[in-house]
């Protein structure tokens, strides 16, 4: 009971301090927002995103047309809404991915230290060694290019991160005395974990995991862009702008829509990010 | 410092094995048969057992992992299955290329940054300081593909003072190198303004500034070299995410670096290329990092070697 009042007056002080800062607050809002247009798309979306119309081919912005049309006379406006929910399913599948795997690797290997510590910190130089991008395209590699693929790239060139955060954290928790006391009256090791350490990570993941999602956008848009990842028709913000390069002298507004989308997702999670990191512990490093 | 930096070398070494590892498994875990996926469906069986055999892959793994280990060791990446020429005469003058492109953006990126990280440091909470950190959440934020293509819709479509692609020389060189540089300059004019507040709180340039030395003398020499220290690291990271990033800017401007290489070597299946394009990034990603490492303790006396 006492707990539940502890953990109420700590979410509501972090609230406080977060709704201070009027940064991370337009994050928040903009990242509300897409979330609802992503969830809304099938009754907001004015068209048919895949339906081509060859008699209105590469027009401009208009009243039928927000956002012009593209080169198969597809509705650029539609397109960029039921894009969201595309982008937002997979980096927050690519996000969850590398968070679970993460803070369970993490977790034991700082918790059981030693030769487990030592395969654990091991692997993660290695992936640590390659920039994340070329990772993921690695893993595209072998996976083809497909939705699943971008997803399990993004996701498994996330894991190093997540473990090497856990692990820190794990690290400095587990010779406090919290944890002494819980070993004293014969708390058994995963209880230990997840009960007693888990709570305490909890901070930095959540800081980590948003400033994570403004990257898993980026990277995965980014492989769809190379043509690697997600494959027209679907409207895919990074697959639309790979479409629409080939047609910049003559409709530039192909190019110009989803590259802004994603801009100004990939921004809302970096301010909601600084602005959680100022919020939760203004000390910590990431 | 001759230690110093045999040990780091040494401990190098299994981060190096590692990368062969994970370059090695990539073809180990292609789902199926990777002969019949290279070659289709249609490939006769002969072809199939000379590919195979030519892959290694008729041997045990652990026999497979040896040789391709050695012949990593030795320079033989293999040959290219699409145009049958030895993977590193095919992939050095593309990795030449990239180099050039991520090294000029990085010392863009490095100029750019600390200037401006310099002015809002100086500024601190003033319109210009807000000002410019909003322009550097944008410019992190920003998919360099995308910010590519608003440069050539400008600059080589509207004013048609650039070439939109290719290598022409450094005229070609230029958006490319703008293009790459600018989520960098981000992130290092993000850390020296971090690293310059941090520093004027210090109880030097208190003294300095009492002693009645000038602002400017109070900046560039009290104060910027103490917060370059830091910078150094994000500079010497942002080199390896710039090159990272570089694959993507590469497709944009049809820039003949290594990154597209790759990508065109994944759509090939060419896997040869590929497991020696991603070794090529990674190598060169953790002796940039090693360098940084050192630059730091020369510049940084605090730290020692020993």
């Amino acid at each position: 009971m006492n707990n539940d009042t502890q953990i109420t007056s700590q979410l509501t002080l972090t609230w406080r301090r977060l709704s201070r800062n009027k940064m991370a607050l337009i994050g928040l809002i903009i990242i509300a927002f897409i979330i609802l247009v992503a969830v809304l798309a099938p009754y907001v979306a004015p068209y048919d995103p895949l339906k081509q119309d060859f008699r209105a081919m590469r027009k401009s912005i208009s009243a039928a047309h927000w956002f012009g049309t593209d080169q198969l006379g597809r509705d650029i406006f539609s397109r960029i809404i039921v894009g969201a929910g595309i982008t937002l399913r997979i980096s927050f599948s690519a996000v969850f991915l590398g968070l679970i795997v993460g803070v369970c690797i993490g977790m034991l290997g700082g918790y059981y230290g030693n030769k487990i510590d030592l395969v654990v910190s091991y692997i993660t130089d290695i992936l640590l060694a390659f920039p994340g991008l070329l990772l993921a395209m690695a893993i595209v590699s072998i996976t083809g290019p497909s939705v699943t693929g971008v997803v399990l790239a993004v996701g498994l060139s996330s894991i190093p991160q997540f473990v090497r955060m856990t692990r820190g954290v794990v690290l400095s928790e587990k010779e406090k005395d919290y944890v002494m006391a819980a070993r004293a009256i014969g708390e058994n090791s995963l209880n230990i974990m997840l009960r007693y350490i888990l709570p305490n990570c909890l901070a930095p993941l959540t800081v980590l995991t948003t400033l994570r999602m403004a990257v898993v956008v980026l990277i995965a848009s980014g492989l769809s862009f190379l043509g690697l990842g997600v494959q027209p028709p679907t409207p895919e913000w990074g697959a639309m702008l790979n479409e629409g390069r080939s047609y910049l002298q003559t409709a530039p507004l192909l190019s110009l829509f989803p590259g802004l989308t994603i801009m100004f997702l990939v921004l809302a999670f970096n301010l909601l990010g600084d602005g959680l990191r100022d919020a939760l512990d203004p000390r910590m490093k990431l | 410092m001759i230690n110093y930096l045999i040990r780091r070398l040494l401990m190098l070494v299994p981060i190096l094995i590692g990368i062969t590892m994970v370059s090695f498994l990539i073809l180990q875990l292609v789902p199926g048969d990777p002969a019949l996926i290279i070659l289709g469906v249609e490939a006769e069986a002969e072809d199939l057992e000379d590919l195979r055999h030519k892959l290694g892959l008729d041997k045990d793994i652990v026999t497979q992992y040896v040789i391709f280990f050695k012949n990593t060791v030795s320079g033989d990446l293999g040959e290219s299955i699409t145009t049958q020429n030895d993977v590193v005469a095919e992939i050095w003058p593309r990795f030449k290329n990239t180099v050039r492109l991520t090294v000029a953006s990085t010392l863009l990126a490095t100029i750019v940054g600390l200037l401006v990280g310099c002015i809002a440091a100086m500024k601190q909470n003033t319109a210009t300081d807000y000002i410019a950190m909003v322009v550097v959440l944008i410019g992190i934020s920003t998919p360099s593909f995308w910010s590519g293509l608003l440069l050539i819709l400008l600059f080589s479509v509207h004013f048609e003072w650039f070439p939109p692609g290719g290598s022409m020389g450094f005229i070609s060189l230029i958006l490319p190198m703008v293009t790459l540089a600018a989520p960098g300059a981000a992130v290092i004019a993000r850390m020296a303004r971090s690293s310059m507040l941090e520093v004027f709180r210090q109880d030097y340039i208190r003294t300095a500034r009492a002693k009645g030395q000038k602002e400017s003398k109070v900046v560039f020499k009290h104060a910027l070299r103490n917060a370059l220290i830091p910078t150094v690291t994000v500079v010497g990271l942002q080199f390896g995410y710039l090159m990272g990033g570089a694959v993507l800017v590469e497709t944009v401007f049809t820039w003949p670096g290594l990154g597209r290489l790759l990508v065109s070597a994944i759509f090939n299946r060419d896997y040869p290329v590929v497991q020696a394009g991603i070794m090529f990034f990674a190598v060169s990603f953790v002796f940039v990092n090693l360098i940084v490492d050192i630059l730091y303790g020369y510049l940084d006396p605090r730290i020692s070697y020993e």
